[in-house]
């Protein structure tokens, strides 16, 4: 069997563990919604043109993207790591206020470039911070992170609605947000279209990533740390840093995701404002395996989904949350093909 | 054969009839029948390898014949789960440890019962009392197994197996971690069961043990029967006739002139003989390491080290013995650098180095093989290359300012693997798909390379066949030839005398003391394993 045989077979097998689930996943969805008495093709025909197809969608789709992509940059380096970072909500809300609340006023000093790169920096400084405590917990006590991160993100999210209706709060508004962020103060758009450069740079760090992962002492120490924490000690790595380290990334892109959120589509943050993409990128990352080039292409599946959905939902009439049944169906089928392959290649093996 | 085992089918409690086993690429067990019979102790002897381990796959429900048939009282029957094989009367001790540590020992023993009913206390103790009335045992029911002797523990692992129905025993090694002390309660026991009437399967590769408590004797070979002697053949024959029929069947030779050429070392581990070997000690040199009073802190069911001092010099090989659980385990980290010294001082020809940690002190020449291969030695999901650099990552030449070189490493490993003969289907393949043998032989690789100044071996040869035993001592010989300091931990005290300069025995946490290998050694350190002042 020569190498390029073999590559080419793991491709078209790895590609035909992607297709059947997600196949299955829109054809059993579609069965559910045959079930409900509405029309399937309609559904994702709807969900097709509008997100992808027309111009406009397309855009929005594309923008969603970015704080999915630095989310699930963040959680590929805790999850191959071996450390649940769960707290992704509270981490980039917090985040998300914070450049929200400093944008406008740095603005006021700073020419417009300067302003949005130190706001993305704070931003992935305060979700940092937010891990800090679930950090020390976890290297010193092995404290498991999924319960204190978890804690962590309940607080952080009625922090971040405290610190506006308390302290942030533009007092010029009924709703209690922060000041506005001019649209020209926004993160630049690219080529004359809607999308901002959120998402090249959450493109970039979702590459850099997975190269650092994959390329690096850096990353194989964190894969050591991931798979066997006893032979990392055994190799002599030092845990306690490296735990610390990747809690910082994680965090810390996860915050860039709040800030790039708020810098490039909102400019400002509403005290109701949790769009809690936390926990929803998580199935993406493990569909994709923890791989950088692949949760690209969930992500896009799942924006458009996203975008798609909500539209498409109201005009076919079905709950506009429809399409998280349709990424718990993909989940299934997805562990489920897994499941079947392994067993067939027990069986083959025997 | 066949016609014998069919005939004495009749009397049998479970038998084996034609079993065949695949694995993939190899025949595990072929055609195998065997019959075993109430009140009698049938040893299976083999290599690992031979088909031992399948054979006790199979009865104890965890893998099912793909030909031929198990009968269980002359009724062709289908052990399907490890818990129907229990319901048939069948009890498996195996090689490990499987109780839960934090359980008391009546807990443990009543964990395999129906969850739908209340944990009936009385009743299990009650079967306690039978089954130590039975074995002769004196174990308290409510200690927690963690306080336990691995011999005690052993005593609930065999109660555990004889819970249900006291039919079939089968035990697997059982003596491969037992003090002298341990394997003669053991064969008290067994003989008790014997006479109860209970058939005894004792697994072994050490014939001196198969002699001693065997009333009938199979030997495997390379998934097959290669033979069996009968107990009135057995009782009939002296014993270095024994001796030599069995090796015959063993090895295969042809039963004329020379059948054990070329087998003599493995002979030698197999009979507890004791090969000399030339010293290659240095003493010219300095000490290559000097540890001088040495104390960890106490961990969770881990003995900690007291006032522990000892040298080694260049090319000596220090032999570490004592029963499992005396301290041998943080002797070896604390050595390593992975873990805190508390007390003492640690120095490397001249260098103080107590406070250095795994890094540093891997990087001044100190090696260290953990007996724990897969549990923190390797990281199974692994490939093979990444493994043997797996305490170089981010050194040159491997990375190259903290960019891993690919090429470089998978280069290295094919190497590595044609030199020290890792039996691997790539340098690709995921560590914890090869056979223990082969994993130790990736260790060694890494850890006894040529910057090596000191290395610490933990029960090296632990979990391995005749053969791979034998390369992992000669590489170990090998290493002292180079001039490294080696300190070899073992609780097999036959293969610590074949190979050490001198042996220090630990107990309790304290080196008792440290004998010279002459002839007075092994009685020497046997007095010292069970706690007695030096000599």
């Amino acid at each position: 069997m020569t190498t390029e045989v073999h590559i080419g077979a793991r491709f078209t097998a790895t590609l035909l563990r992607v297709l059947i689930p997600v196949t299955l996943a829109l054809v059993v969805g579609g069965l559910i919604l045959l079930a409900l008495g509405k029309d399937p093709l309609g559904y994702y025909g709807y969900v097709l043109e509008r997100s992808l197809l027309r111009w406009g969608g397309a855009q929005e789709t594309l923008t969603r993207m970015a704080p999915l992509l630095l989310i699930a940059a963040g959680l590929i380096v805790a999850f191959r790591a071996g450390i649940w970072n769960l707290g992704g909500d509270g981490q980039f809300l917090l985040a998300a206020v914070a450049s929200a609340a400093l944008a406008p006023v740095l603005g006021g000093i700073l020419p417009r470039g300067p302003t949005l790169v130190v706001c993305m920096l704070v931003g992935g400084l305060v979700g940092t911070l937010w891990s800090l405590l679930p950090a020390l917990l976890k290297a010193r006590y092995g404290v498991n992170e999924i319960i204190t991160t978890l804690m962590m993100s309940f607080l952080g999210t009625s922090l971040a609605n405290v610190l506006i209706k308390l302290v942030l709060r533009d007092l010029n508004t009924t709703v209690p947000q922060t000041r506005s962020l001019a649209v020209d103060d926004r993160l630049p758009r690219l080529f004359g279209t809607t999308i901002h450069c959120g998402l090249l740079l959450a493109i970039l760090a979702v590459i850099l990533v997975h190269l650092m992962m994959t390329r690096t002492a850096f990353g194989l120490r964190l894969q050591i740390l991931g798979a066997n924490r006893a032979a990392a000690v055994h190799a002599g790595l030092r845990v306690e840093r490296l735990t610390i380290a990747v809690f910082a990334i994680s965090a810390g892109l996860i915050g860039l995701a709040g800030a790039v959120e708020v810098l490039g589509v909102w400019g400002t943050v509403r005290a109701d404002w949790n769009p809690a993409l936390g926990l929803l990128v998580v199935p993406l990352v493990f569909l994709a395996r923890f791989n950088g080039y692949a949760v690209i292409g969930f992500t896009l599946f799942f924006s458009a989904l996203m975008v798609g959905g909500e539209s498409a939902a109201r005009r076919v009439g079905v709950p506009q949350h429809y399409v998280l049944v349709l990424v718990a169906l993909l989940l299934l089928f997805l562990a489920l093909v897994e499941y079947l392959d392994q067993s067939r290649r027990k069986s083959v093996a025997n | 054969m066949t016609i014998e085992a069919t005939q004495a089918g009749r009397g049998a409690v479970v038998a084996l009839r034609h079993v065949t086993k695949h694995f993939p690429g190899i025949v595990a067990l072929d055609r195998v029948s065997l019959d075993f019979h109430p009140g009698e102790i049938h040893v299976l002897l083999g290599e690992n390898g031979a088909g031992k381990s399948t054979l006790v796959s199979l009865l104890a429900g965890m893998q099912r014949p793909d030909e031929g048939e198990i009968l269980v009282r002359g009724n062709p029957t289908v052990i399907d789960s490890p818990r129907r094989s229990m319901d048939l009367g069948i009890g498996t001790v195996f090689q490990r440890v499987l109780l839960v540590p934090s359980l008391t020992v009546i807990e443990n023993l009543m964990l395999g019962g129906s969850w739908l009913r209340l944990l009936a206390r009385a009743a299990a103790r009650s079967r306690f009392d039978e089954l130590s009335a039975l074995l002769g045992t004196r174990i308290d029911a409510d200690a927690p197994v963690s306080g336990l002797s691995l011999g005690e523990q052993q005593q609930v692992e065999i109660m555990r197996a004889l819970w249900r129905d006291e039919k079939l025993l089968l035990l697997d090694e059982p003596t491969s971690m037992l003090t002298p002390q341990g394997v003669a309660d053991l064969g008290r026991m067994m003989r008790r069961l014997k006479e109860k009437g209970v058939a005894l399967i004792l697994i072994t590769h050490k014939l001196l043990e198969a002699f001693e408590f065997g009333d009938r004797i199979s030997v495997l070979r390379l998934g097959r029967l290669a033979g069996e002697i009968e107990p009135q053949r057995l009782q009939a024959m002296s014993e270095s006739q024994r001796t030599e029929t069995v090796i015959h069947m063993m090895f295969g030779a042809g039963g004329d002139a020379t059948p054990l050429q070329g087998h003599e070392q493995e002979l030698a581990i197999l009979l507890g003989r004791k090969l000399r070997r030339a010293s290659a000690v240095d003493h010219r040199k300095p000490a290559a390491l000097v540890v001088q009073d040495l104390a960890t802190a106490p961990d969770f069911a881990e003995t900690p080290l007291h006032e522990v001092s000892f040298e080694v010099w260049p090319g000596e090989v220090l032999g570490i013995a004592g029963v499992d659980g005396n301290g041998q385990k943080h002797l070896a980290e604390v050595l390593a650098g992975q873990r805190p010294v508390r007390h003492g001082r640690i120095d490397l020809t001249g260098l103080d180095i107590t406070r250095g940690h795994v890094p540093e002190r891997r990087q001044r020449g100190i090696r260290y093989v953990t007996d724990d291969r897969l549990g923190e030695g390797t990281v199974g999901t692994f490939s093979v290359a990444t493994n043997l650099v797996l305490k170089e990552i981010g050194a040159p030449p491997y990375w190259w300012h903290g960019i891993s070189d690919w090429t470089l490493i998978h280069r290295n490993a094919r190497e590595q693997i044609l030199r020290n003969d890792i039996r691997t289907p790539s340098e690709l393949t995921p560590v914890g798909k090869l056979s223990g043998g082969n994993v130790q032989k990736v260790l060694l690789a890494r850890e006894l390379d040529a910057e090596a100044s000191v290395a610490v071996l933990n029960k090296p040869t632990y979990g391995l066949d005749l053969h791979n035993q034998r390369l992992a001592l000669d590489r170990i010989v090998a290493a002292a030839a180079r001039g490294i300091a080696v300190i070899v931990i073992s609780t097999d005290l036959d293969e610590l005398l074949e190979i050490s300069d001198r042996i220090g025995v630990m107990f309790q946490g304290r080196l008792r003391g440290i004998v010279g290998n002459d002839d007075a050694a092994a009685d020497q350190i046997r007095r010292l394993m069970t706690g007695a002042a030096a000599a």
